[in-house]
């Protein structure tokens, strides 16, 4: 029997975090009234203009950046033209001829652990359209042009993806991507992040492409692979059978879990692509593309192995603290005022975080700063307070807005380590626990932690412990 | 006085200076509008007690008040593609019939911020597709001069009221001569300016590469006050062009071309110009030589192709302009459709008539796959050679002087049976727009049969006041302006 190798390229459509509209000022939030984020013009209006939103061009620059793609100084829009009711204009704004972004690429490293570098042949900004909606019942179908206009980056590979798994892996690190750049939320459920993967078999050997067939209606992760296996079976069983694949578009079904033809190459549309004369091209000044650049030099990638070899990290640790770009920036940010990597890294990862999930915000809007983290830690360094005592504060620390100064005077807080102080506690726990000063002078090394811990008690935790373990030892065997 | 003879500029200035009120001024040209108007049919809409209320609330707020912005409390028509507030804009096509747009097109909200009144919204060819008012859906508009002739298109309407004194000044809009054609048909003077010097925005796209909003007026200086008025960059419009607007008025101070070079395309007086006209622009081209002009004789070779490329760019895009009227969210709708493909066949069967239809066609077949590059990037391509043209003769030339058409009006339903024939009545005009440069129509004579002759001249990107100076100084010199329609 013949063996087919799959061959896959990937479109998706990620919807940037842009306040406003592509060509408007209407908002772009998600899920509010039907129609209530519309104006004349993404209403497609008579006589109304498109303008284009610098905050979605600037996103879709980083966004091309980081994707290692070269950008256009000349940037030109196009009309794609086809009627449906979701289309206010009858056309949408698009990018035909020189996209945004070009020949760039993501690496990505899927189950089997070889790294792989999946190019981009494009990124194009475009508006989104609107949406249908379907009421049981009624009669006839109602339109939400809430989303028609929405940014939307068009992210289109090059065919080199051999799997399902590789294609997963590869959605995963381009959301990866976007989201810590903040130019897109990933949200899949929403329509934030819309995958539409193309796939086509050949017999193994073989060099050119066989006949395409594109996936819609997939929106997690777990249905891009369903849908891809389940793909990969049908074209390999009508190939097998001596049947031929036909050009066309298919829909995933969910519930039946199976792909079922929407159109096919024929009822394909003439989009009738030309520029739009009613956008000037857009030029992009190559120092401000410079200056786009700086903000995204660093990838999570590229971050995680910096963070092990310049703070001595473990992987784990580098890589739990650059999961997002809030907490990694968190802890460059206290790491260069106290050079103690891992001191800071343990207190990021816990109390930190801990609090920080529990009000549900994130690290660049910590209520504790930087700052006030590193003069906690400091104040446990000079001795002023014990570890302990500092971990007790901190829940405090990040809610009452005091800082840890004021905390530990006005609790009292402050760390025993003078001698004489100590000396007296040592001689009260001494004379109370003679049995065990005796079990310590037979030996019993043991006994010396229990001791530690009365002098520590009787302090109320205020009682240096390293002081107290080397007073007590001279006590003990002098 | 009559205050409906009255030229804009003039009316300004009375009512500047308190010696008529808004409303004697809407009551004038109420009675004027009730003398002419069944005869001319130059509005599509009017609202009566709408601009007679307007009219006595800015009287009342004027009172021991100075009165300053240059449209205050004057009466203007609106081509009725120009997106009005509240009041119905139909583009002459029953798709729109009942189109309400909630917002005001750029050069309509500077005119109401300035106190304008606004009479009425003019008739014109549907969606300004046209040369003679005849593809209106409403009827056509006749010309004042002669009420058997076209008054051209596609603003015939806007000219028309102009010339029957049924307005003050109005605005058309300017693809390829729609301006220029019909003041030239009716014996006024309209100017369409540089692509880029008025905003778009509001004006009902036909092609949005060649479309630009003008004045048609009274005289030359009415021109440069109604331009002054409009002109300007819009962050509404990308297209508008950020180049500051030059005070118009100004350009009317010399009453002479000393120092200026004037073109003369041979490409422009070749076969099928009618004699009347080319007389009468020939006499127009000596006017200027004695006004101190040096005439040269220059060539524009392309313009064969003009006709060609231009129907081919303006339809592409109409194509795609036109997608809207889908009976989805505004406009006509067609009853008892079955599915949604019924739905946009039947709306757009029923809304649009026969030329729109056809340029919708055209232009679908000359973006389609296949076709693309053989029609649309061809056009443009020789677009861009159009353009050349023009650079290189004004390296040579400081403006350009032709015919604006090839004869004076026509009568009803001589062309209207032949799309082509119609076209070609644009040929003078059609190269101004595909490059993008400022020209003025204004009269230079009557054909034997009394007709009105429109003389036209071009400059170059943004130096509208050269144009207008030269035009000013040639209607000065002459009396062209001083004959009036006898309508009947």
């Amino acid at each position: 029997m013949m063996t087919y190798e799959v061959v896959i390229g990937v479109e998706v459509h990620a919807q940037l975090r842009a306040k406003s509209k592509l060509f408007c000022g209407c908002g772009t939030q998600f899920g509010l009234t039907a129609n209530s984020q519309t104006c004349p013009l993404c209403l497609g209006l008579p006589g109304t203009l498109p303008v284009i939103n610098r905050a979605a061009v600037e996103m879709a620059v980083r966004a091309g950046l980081a994707l290692n793609c070269t950008i256009a100084a000349n940037n030109l829009f196009a009309r794609k033209n086809y009627f449906y009711p979701d289309l206010p204009k009858g056309y949408q704004i698009s990018q035909y001829e020189e996209p945004i972004c070009e020949h760039g690429w993501v690496e990505t490293t899927p189950a089997d652990g070889k790294l792989r570098r999946v190019r981009i042949r494009r990124a194009h900004l475009e508006e989104d359209a609107g949406k249908s909606v379907h009421v049981a019942g009624a009669n006839g179908s109602l339109v939400d042009f809430n989303r028609a206009g929405t940014p939307l980056l068009e992210i289109v590979t090059e065919p080199d993806l051999r799997s399902a798994d590789e294609v997963v892996a590869y959605l995963k690190s381009l959301r990866d991507v976007l989201m810590y750049l903040e130019v897109c939320d990933g949200n899949m459920d929403e329509g934030s992040f819309r995958c539409e993967p193309n796939l086509s078999l050949r017999p193994v050997g073989q060099k050119e492409f066989g006949t395409k067939v594109e996936l819609k209606n997939i929106n997690s992760f777990k249905f891009v692979k369903d849908a891809i296996e389940y793909e990969i079976k049908r074209q390999t069983k009508v190939l097998s059978e001596g049947g031929k694949i036909n050009q066309e578009t298919r829909l995933w079904n969910l519930d039946r879990g199976e792909t079922a033809v929407m159109r096919s190459k024929e009822e394909a549309h003439d989009y009738r692509y030309f520029p739009d004369p009613d956008l000037v091209p857009l030029k992009l000044d190559r120092d401000w593309i410079e200056s786009c650049r700086k903000q995204v030099t660093e990838l999570p990638a590229a971050r995680l192995q910096r963070f092990i070899s310049e703070f001595a990290l473990s992987e784990y640790d580098a890589g739990v603290l650059t999961v997002s770009r809030g907490v990694a920036d968190y802890f460059e940010a206290a790491v260069k005022l106290f050079s103690q990597p891992k001191t800071v890294s343990n207190w990021v990862m816990g109390e930190l975080t801990r609090e920080l999930n529990n009000s549900g915000i994130d690290a660049s809007v910590s209520p504790v700063s930087p700052e006030r983290l590193v003069s906690l830690l400091q104040l446990v360094e000079q001795g002023t307070i014990s570890l302990k005592v500092a971990r007790e504060i901190f829940p405090e620390v990040y809610r009452s807005g005091k800082t840890p100064e004021q905390i530990v005077q006005e609790k009292g807080l402050v760390q025993v380590s003078d001698e004489g102080a100590l000396d007296q506690i040592i001689v009260a726990v001494l004379a109370k626990y003679p049995s065990q000063v005796a079990q310590f002078k037979e030996g019993k090394q043991q006994v010396l932690g229990f001791l530690v811990g009365q002098v520590m008690k009787s302090s109320s935790g205020t009682a240096n412990p390293g002081k107290v373990n080397e007073l007590l030892k001279k006590k003990l065997v002098g | 006085m009559s205050i409906h003879k009255l030229t804009l500029y003039e009316l300004h200035t009375k009512f500047t200076a308190g010696e008529v009120t808004a409303t004697e001024i809407v009551r004038a040209y109420g009675l004027r509008i009730g003398q002419v108007e069944s005869k001319v049919k130059a509005y599509i809409t009017q609202d009566k007690d709408a601009v007679t209320a307007q009219a006595s609330a800015l009287d009342a707020s004027l009172k021991g008040w100075r009165k300053t912005a240059p449209m205050m409390g004057m009466p203007l028509a609106i081509k009725d593609n120009i997106c009005t507030e509240g009041v119905t804009t139909t583009c002459a096509s029953r798709m729109l019939g009942n189109f309400v747009p909630p917002y005001d097109a750029t050069v309509i909200a500077k005119l109401r911020e300035q106190g304008y009144l606004l009479l009425g919204k003019t008739n014109l060819d549907e969606f300004a597709m046209g040369s003679s008012t005849e593809n209106s859906a409403f009827g056509p508009s006749r010309n004042p001069w002669n009420l058997q002739c076209v008054p051209g298109g596609s603003s015939g309407g806007s000219a028309a009221a102009v010339a029957a004194d049924e307005c003050a000044a109005a605005l058309g809009s300017d693809t390829g001569g729609s301006i220029r054609q019909p003041a030239a048909f009716c014996g006024v003077v309209g100017l369409k300016p540089t692509y880029g010097r008025v905003s778009r925005y509001g004006l009902i796209a036909f092609a949005s590469s060649l479309d630009q909003i003008g004045p048609i007026t009274k005289d030359v200086t009415d021109a440069a006050f109604l331009l002054g008025a409009i002109a300007g960059q819009d962050p509404l419009d990308s297209t508008s062009a950020d180049v500051p607007v030059s005070d118009y008025m100004k350009a009317l101070k010399k009453k002479d071309l000393k120092k200026l070079k004037v073109g003369v395309p041979a490409e422009f007086f070749a076969e099928g110009l009618d004699p009347d006209v080319e007389q009468a622009v020939r006499a127009a081209i000596e006017e200027l030589k004695a006004l101190g002009g040096t005439i040269k004789e220059i060539q524009l070779p392309r313009t064969a192709a003009a006709v060609a490329t231009y129907y081919v760019i303006a339809t592409a895009e109409a194509s795609s302009n036109l997608a809207r009227y889908d009976g989805v969210k505004f406009g006509l709708r067609a009853k008892e459709t079955k599915d949604l493909l019924d739905l946009y066949m039947k709306t757009r069967q029923e809304g649009f008539g026969p030329e729109v239809k056809r340029r919708i066609m055209l232009g679908t077949y000359v973006l389609s796959a296949g076709y693309y590059d053989a029609y649309y990037g061809k056009a443009q391509a020789v677009r861009t050679l159009i353009r050349q043209d023009f650079d290189e003769a004004f390296h040579e030339v400081d403006l350009i002087v032709t015919p604006v058409t090839p004869t004076p009006a026509f009568q009803f339903g001589t062309k209207s049976q032949d799309p082509l024939e119609m076209y070609l009545s644009d040929i003078f005009t059609i190269s101004v727009n595909l490059a993008g440069v400022p020209a003025i129509s204004l009269p230079c004579g009557f054909s034997q049969t009394g007709l009105p002759i429109g003389l036209q001249l071009i400059g170059r990107p943004f130096e509208e006041d050269t144009l207008l100076r030269a035009a000013y100084a040639y209607e000065q010199s002459t009396q062209w302006r001083t004959k009036k329609p006898m309508i009947r």
